[in-house]
């Protein structure tokens, strides 16, 4: 009989999971998220979000060509970037400055430092922070949702002078009612998408646990308004703390795999955005707080090593 | 509640296409092939020479080294020759060659005994005697592992069967469940222990019920339903599992106060021992979507892999792959020619190989290996520190803990061969381990 059988090594069969799959589950739990600021925010939104998706995929495609290297925009992280740097934007953003920002986040955080996997922060936000620097106005103006143009500051950079009656209820806040970036206003849309993912186990519920409850335990005992359950609700509900507690500091590639970095990481998210919130200048933390952890990620990840099964103790005896 | 460990993964077990079907005898085959190396150990020598006629349960060849077993001719017949021939390991080993001449004239070596009244001394040699070794797939032998330097408290037998398709040790327990049970007593009154434990997987639950049911269990014997999840029959896993105790890295399970024998190595313990019959047959699952008529065998031991495979209905078409063991652990074959030896629990052949690797998608970090690894390990990191040769980043990382289950490579996105690296690192650490061990010692 002929030699003819594959030889390789065990294991001889596969799950089937690819990392397109992953990217396209990512996908699918930020369509409600994607609709619900379409909704509030109308047609230039989409406009907003599609010229995002298109610019990380194109300035992918052409970094890939110029180097010579193989394609990747078929893993899908590409759109899943520029998915995530428009729904970071605020509503009213120039597209151009958008499309500008997609490309910084592919090339310059993602592609030159070796491509998916590689990077060392999360892409959309370091592209997010690099716009708020180049372009601090078109970034800090906010709008009201369902109404045409009309300039609104968010629930944040409200409460920095504490909580006012013009603020919109906590279930508008909830449903996204609320001036803030087309992705972050609506709740209730962030948390389907993290029921999808949890049911799907593209993420683990630690990070976003624990960043949230950090943040919240922080705030209540020594925010603005301590020991003020009101105001706490409206400091976890406005801002980008859901979108990123979820859809950022999940980030595969950027954050520890360990399970005991994860609680750290989760902490350290928590604790920065509280700092950030409470006593910095700016009225929002949550891009910054992700990326300072980002560059800890290697470091947490180093001292966190989990011990092995037989270095656990337990056997009855030696 | 069923007893599991943390960590594992449920792979899909295709078990429904043999769990059902009776373990059938095989017809004469005209040549048996016996390999001088089935199991774990020193080498054997030939007994025989070309020429000679050997009976069913004769030795043919034996070592006085004290790790290993002898090997017995299954059929009684004439030796043709003696040469190296394939293996199912991949190398090609010396193996005699027996032209069965179908009598099955029984050798007057096999001598029954009856087990309650010899002696834990005597029952220990016959084991050894009888060539009996690990036949999960490890071919340990199995009278080192019933001499424990120390006493323990656990007697377990390995019923998980969690690698997917097999289904050779389901039919024995619901074919041979008194064997099963007495094989275990026998290891009880070895290791002088008052209790018995046999940890089966739940996708068995009818071998539960007809243990049960056997008039050997009594209330010495305890069945540990335990978690469908890969590797739950893994020997720490399975010690976890039924005692929660962790046996230390680097250490036996005797070090944990617990042996692990598998469950078709009782059966043919307690033949062993009532019968006299030495290890000369085993079940054997013949599955895969390749194979026209998935079955289970009771299989003489060195009848070709394709003897079996054509008493299945031969291929429904040329398969991709074919498989000595279970789809996560098992070994690919070149070709089928191997004989069947004491550790061969299933043939599998697969129409279509899995894209097990993929050297363009890069890691990203998913954690998914990290998460599900039985050992908390971190295979992605023993990746790296492969590549990079990085031999104590590799031993910082616990590479030496690794039971090569294969899962990681099993459920990686990114496709990566993640054991495949662990299992090239693997032994330069242990080596450089050995090495520092020698040196501090003088």
């Amino acid at each position: 009989m002929a030699d003819n059988y594959i030889v390789s090594s065990s294991p001889h069969v596969h799950t089937g999971a690819t990392i397109q799959r992953i990217m396209l589950d990512v996908i699918i739990a930020l369509v409600p998220t994607t609709a619900m600021g379409i909704y509030f925010f109308g047609w230039y939104a989409a406009v907003v979000i599609a010229a995002s998706i298109i610019a990380a995929v194109a300035a992918e495609w052409i970094f890939n060509k110029i180097t010579k290297q193989r394609n990747t925009i078929g893993d899908l992280s590409a759109v899943v970037t520029g998915l995530l740097l428009a729904l970071n934007m605020p509503p009213g953003i120039p597209i151009w400055m958008v499309m500008i920002g997609s490309g910084f986040a592919i090339i310059i955080v993602k592609q030159l430092f070796g491509g998916l996997g590689k990077n060392f922060v999360n892409p959309a936000l370091a592209a997010r922070c690099f716009m708020l620097i180049a372009w601090t106005g078109a970034m800090t103006t906010f709008r009201e949702p369902l109404v045409d143009a009309v300039a609104s500051a968010t629930p944040l950079a409200i409460m920095k002078d504490g909580i006012a009656e013009t603020m919109p209820s906590l279930l508008q806040c909830f449903i996204g009612m609320k001036a803030g970036t087309i992705g972050e206003v609506s709740g209730i849309a962030i948390l389907i998408g993290l029921a999808y993912l949890l049911i799907r186990r593209v993420i683990n519920i630690t990070i976003p646990a624990v960043y949230v409850l950090s943040f919240a335990a922080l705030t209540f005992f020594f925010g603005k308004d301590a020991m003020d359950v009101n105001y706490l609700m409206y400091q976890i509900l406005t801002g980008g703390l859901l979108l990123g507690a979820v859809f950022m500091a999940t980030d595969y590639t950027t954050t520890p795999t360990t399970p005991s970095g994860m609680v750290i990481f989760g902490i350290g998210c928590g604790v920065l955005t509280f700092l950030i919130r409470r006593f910095g200048g700016y009225p929002e933390g949550v891009s910054f707080s992700i990326l300072l952890m980002n560059v800890a990620a290697p470091l947490i990840e180093r001292y966190t090593i989990p011990k092995s099964f037989g270095n656990r103790g337990g056997a009855a005896k030696k | 509640m069923a007893s599991t460990f943390k960590g594992g993964f449920h792979v899909p077990d295709h078990k429904g296409l043999t769990n059902s079907i009776a373990t059938k005898p095989m017809p004469d085959c005209d040549v048996h092939i016996y390999p001088l190396k089935q199991h774990i150990g020193a080498p054997l020598s030939a007994l025989v020479k070309v020429g000679d006629h050997v009976d069913v349960g004769q030795r043919i060849a034996d070592t006085d080294q004290f790790v290993a077993v002898p090997v017995h001719s299954s059929v009684s017949g004439t030796v043709t020759d003696i040469k190296p021939y394939y293996h199912d390991s991949g190398a090609m080993v010396d193996a005699i060659f027996v032209e069965n001449d179908k009598k099955y004239t029984v050798s007057d070596e096999v001598q029954p005994k009856n087990y309650k009244v010899t002696s834990a001394k005597e029952l220990l040699k016959c084991i050894r005697e009888a060539g009996i070794v690990g036949m999960g797939g490890a071919g340990f032998p199995t009278h080192i592992k019933l001499s424990p330097k120390t006493k323990v408290d656990y007697a377990i037998l390995n019923c998980a069967e969690c690698e997917p398709y097999i289904t050779a040790d389901h039919r024995y327990m619901l074919e041979n469940p008194d064997d099963m049970i007495i094989g275990l007593k026998i290891v009880m009154k070895i290791l002088d222990l008052k209790d018995g434990y046999i940890g089966v997987e739940l996708n068995k639950k009818n071998a539960i019920e007809a243990l049960k049911a056997s008039p050997e269990c009594d209330e010495s014997i305890h069945i540990v339903p335990l978690k469908v999840k890969y590797p739950q029959g893994a020997e720490k896993q399975l010690i976890k599992a039924v005692t929660g105790r962790r046996v230390p890295a680097g250490a036996l399970p005797a070090d944990a106060g617990a042996v692990v024998v598998n469950g078709a190595t009782s059966v043919t313990i307690a033949k062993a021992i009532t019968t006299g019959m030495p290890l000369i047959e085993r079940n054997v699952t013949v599955s895969g979507d390749a194979v026209k008529t998935p079955s289970n065998f009771r299989v003489r031991t060195g009848v070709p892999a394709s003897f079996v495979i054509e008493n299945a209905g031969g291929f429904i078409s040329t398969p991709e792959k074919v498989i000595s063991g279970g789809p996560m652990m098992g070994i690919a074959q070149y070709n089928t020619e191997y004989p069947i030896v004491k550790t061969t629990s299933s043939i599998l052949a697969l129409l279509h190989a899995p894209k097990t690797f993929d050297p363009d998608t890069p890691c990203i970090r998913c954690g998914r290996c990290v998460n599900h690894c039985p050992m908390q390990l971190m295979p992605f990191k023993l990746r790296d520190a492969a590549q990079k040769g990085d031999i104590d980043m590799a031993a910082k990382h616990y590479v030496t803990e690794c039971i090569e289950c294969g899962l990681c490579s099993y459920i990686c996105p990114a496709n990566k061969n993640l054991l495949q690296y662990i299992r090239m690192i693997k032994p330069e650490v242990l080596k450089k381990q050995r090495e520092e061990a020698q040196k501090n010692g003088r």
